[in-house]
């Protein structure tokens, strides 16, 4: 008879194969829990998210809110033709791109040069009073920062306005009621909002650079400034080029919450962007297989331009999410 | 040092004055609407206020907390911030949890990982979203501001990542070890040891809610039911009297300019009070909860 022999347990080494000593038991029979832990965090999103995906077929109808998915009349890609067609459409996705172009190469730009000032201050209080102040508009919301732009920009004393009139020879400045200088104050301001938030990626990848190199120069005889010219900036250009790959994913998010919160009828020409309209033709005019059909759009090129653009920073920058 | 050189030195002084006045740029316009809040509406519409209040007067911000519709909304965003931070947070770490294990020991992680990460992808649009949550009866319902956004998968790929790395392997197998269960484990080891970042994953999620506006704008049809942000939103940026039912004490809230100012700021005040806690988190949290293994 062979029998498992307590006494012998170097017989049954070569049967029992495990490398790693005894795990616990965390399979099958103990994964019921954590099935059950993820459960509510997956119905929502299993409804929230993935349940209105079938909606997206409006796109392709006369969607009668009455009628409903099932008996709305098919009529194909007519939707999309539209959007090619009309000026306007055309003109939406075009202030978009534009918008939000200018957005991502000043929202790289700017942090980049200001995280290299921030890095040659020496008084580390200074240094963390500055950071205090420029993070915090990022935390502000545009419905806030709105009603503070449109009071301080106003035509009629408006702070701004009252500042450059007195400092330079000009007319007050339109700034939200003409085309030209609402795309610029747009620009501006999102710029200001964000670029000392978007300094703390910077700031990181400078904390990783290795301060033997510093050491290194300076017996080699480089000054500050030729230790920024090879060693600082070298440094921060693989992560430069990962933000800038990433960001190419919102090329057609020129931002809602600041258009929507900033413009008025008389920049709808050159102010207005894809998710404004959406909401305008969609919910607001009613024309929900219109407003889908651009939105559709709009997503399709933000999933492709996604992905790809996380290929490519996986390829460059050896970069991936989780 | 070393040796620092002349041009150092005056490149030194020009570079703090610069970054000095960035500072400055950044919170001015804070302080001239808190300036105006607090100055006589005569010399506020005079537009004599710069960063200094002028004739110095709480007589707006009497006005603005003895309106009801004003209160009501204020109500309604603290409601709506506490609990759906409350609610968010409860799942998101439960589900953080079970997907911070590795992928052998929770069979099923990769496929809820990609079911999650895909939304960030690619999401259905407005309208869809809309005709849905009109569909499930939570139009004028305070749950169509909490439920629909409440799994962030950023957020909650951040708490993934940090129990990750911050909770020590064996702590958790010593647990196993002495019979606790994967609750218990949530309970007695998990949430302790990453309070600071689920702290940090709060304040981020409180001031989303705070901020959010343009749920209440299309999920609440009535008025009544809109929270802070959605309230200013209507009566200060849009101006828009027609689609607000504007009484007689609405109007008092839009016409002056003061009055105007002192409800933007009480928008911004939650913020700026949580913001000291949440700046000397969020590096780090940040920082901690990106690094991969």
């Amino acid at each position: 008879m062979k029998k498992k022999d307590p006494q012998q347990p170097a017989d049954q080494l070569p049967v029992r194969t495990p490398v790693r000593p005894a795990k616990p038991k965390w399979n099958l029979q103990r994964n019921w829990p954590l099935h059950l832990l993820v459960f509510p965090a997956f119905v929502l999103v299993l409804i929230f998210q993935y349940a209105p995906l079938p909606g997206l077929i409006m796109a392709f109808q006369e969607f009668k809110p009455w009628l409903g998915y099932f008996d709305s009349p098919f009529i194909g890609l007519e939707q999309f033709r539209k959007i090619i067609e009309i000026p306007q459409a055309r003109q939406v996705i075009w202030n978009t791109f534009l918008i939000s172009s200018f957005k991502i190469v000043f929202q790289l730009l700017v942090p980049f040069v200001f995280a290299l000032l921030l890095n040659e201050v020496r008084i580390m209080v200074f240094k963390r009073f500055v950071q205090s102040f420029v993070y915090l508009p990022h935390f502000l919301s545009w419905v806030i920062l709105g009603g503070i732009l449109i009071d301080m920009l106003s035509t009629d004393g408006g702070l701004i306005n009252q500042v450059l009139t007195s400092l330079l020879p000009i007319e007050p400045i339109f700034f939200l009621g003409d085309g030209d200088w609402f795309r610029f104050t747009v620009i501006v301001s999102d710029v200001w909002k964000d670029f000392g938030f978007s300094t703390i990626v910077f700031l990181a990848a400078l904390a990783g650079i290795d301060p033997s190199l510093y050491e290194a120069s300076l017996i080699d005889g480089a000054n500050r400034f030729k230790q920024a010219l090879y060693i600082t900036i070298p440094g921060m250009i693989p992560i430069t080029i990962v933000v800038g790959t990433l960001s190419l994913g919102n090329i057609l998010n020129a931002g809602f919450d600041q258009i929507f919160n900033l413009y008025n009828p008389l920049v709808y020409q050159k102010g207005d962007i894809i998710d404004t309209y959406v909401y305008r033709i969609g919910l607001l005019s009613g024309d929900y297989s219109f407003g889908t059909a651009v939105g559709m759009f709009k997503s399709i090129i933000s999933f492709v331009l996604i992905v790809a653009a996380y290929r490519m920073a996986y390829k460059f920058a050896n970069y991936r999410i989780f | 040092m070393h040796h620092i050189s002349t041009s150092y030195r005056v490149f030194t002084i020009i570079n703090m004055l610069l970054l000095a006045f960035l500072s400055f740029l950044c919170i001015a316009p804070l302080i001239h609407i808190l300036a105006v809040s607090f100055s006589g509406p005569a010399a506020a519409s005079a537009n004599l206020v710069k960063m200094w209040p002028v004739n110095f007067t709480t007589d707006a911000y009497e006005q603005t907390f003895g309106n009801a519709n004003f209160l009501r909304a204020l109500g309604t965003g603290v409601t709506r911030t506490v609990l759906g931070t409350l609610f968010s947070m409860a799942l998101m770490v439960l589900a953080a949890y079970a997907l911070s294990k590795e992928n052998q020991d929770f069979r099923g992680r990769t496929f809820y990982m990609w079911f999650f990460v895909f939304t960030m992808l690619l999401n259905a649009g407005l309208i869809p979203t809309y005709i849905l949550v009109q569909k499930l009866g939570l139009i004028n319902s305070l749950w169509a501001l909490i439920l629909p956004q409440a799994i962030n998968i950023f957020n909650m790929i951040l708490l993934l990542n940090f129990f990750r790395v911050s909770v020590p392997k064996a702590l958790e197998e010593a647990a196993y070890i002495d019979g606790a269960g994967h609750f218990r484990t949530v309970f007695s080891i998990y949430l302790p040891i990453s309070l600071p970042a689920i702290a940090t994953i709060s304040l981020f999620t409180m001031v989303w809610h705070w901020n959010s506006w343009f749920d209440g704008m299309i999920y609440m049809t009535d008025t009544r039911n809109y929270p802070l942000a959605t309230f200013l939103q209507t009566i200060i940026v849009q101006q828009d009297m027609n689609q607000l039912n504007v009484s007689a004490e609405d109007m008092e809230l839009l016409s002056d300019r003061t009055v105007r100012a002192s409800q933007v700021f009480i928008g911004a005040a939650p913020i700026l009070l949580v913001y000291p806690f949440l700046q000397r988190f969020f590096v780090k949290g940040i920082v901690m909860g990106s690094v991969k293994e």
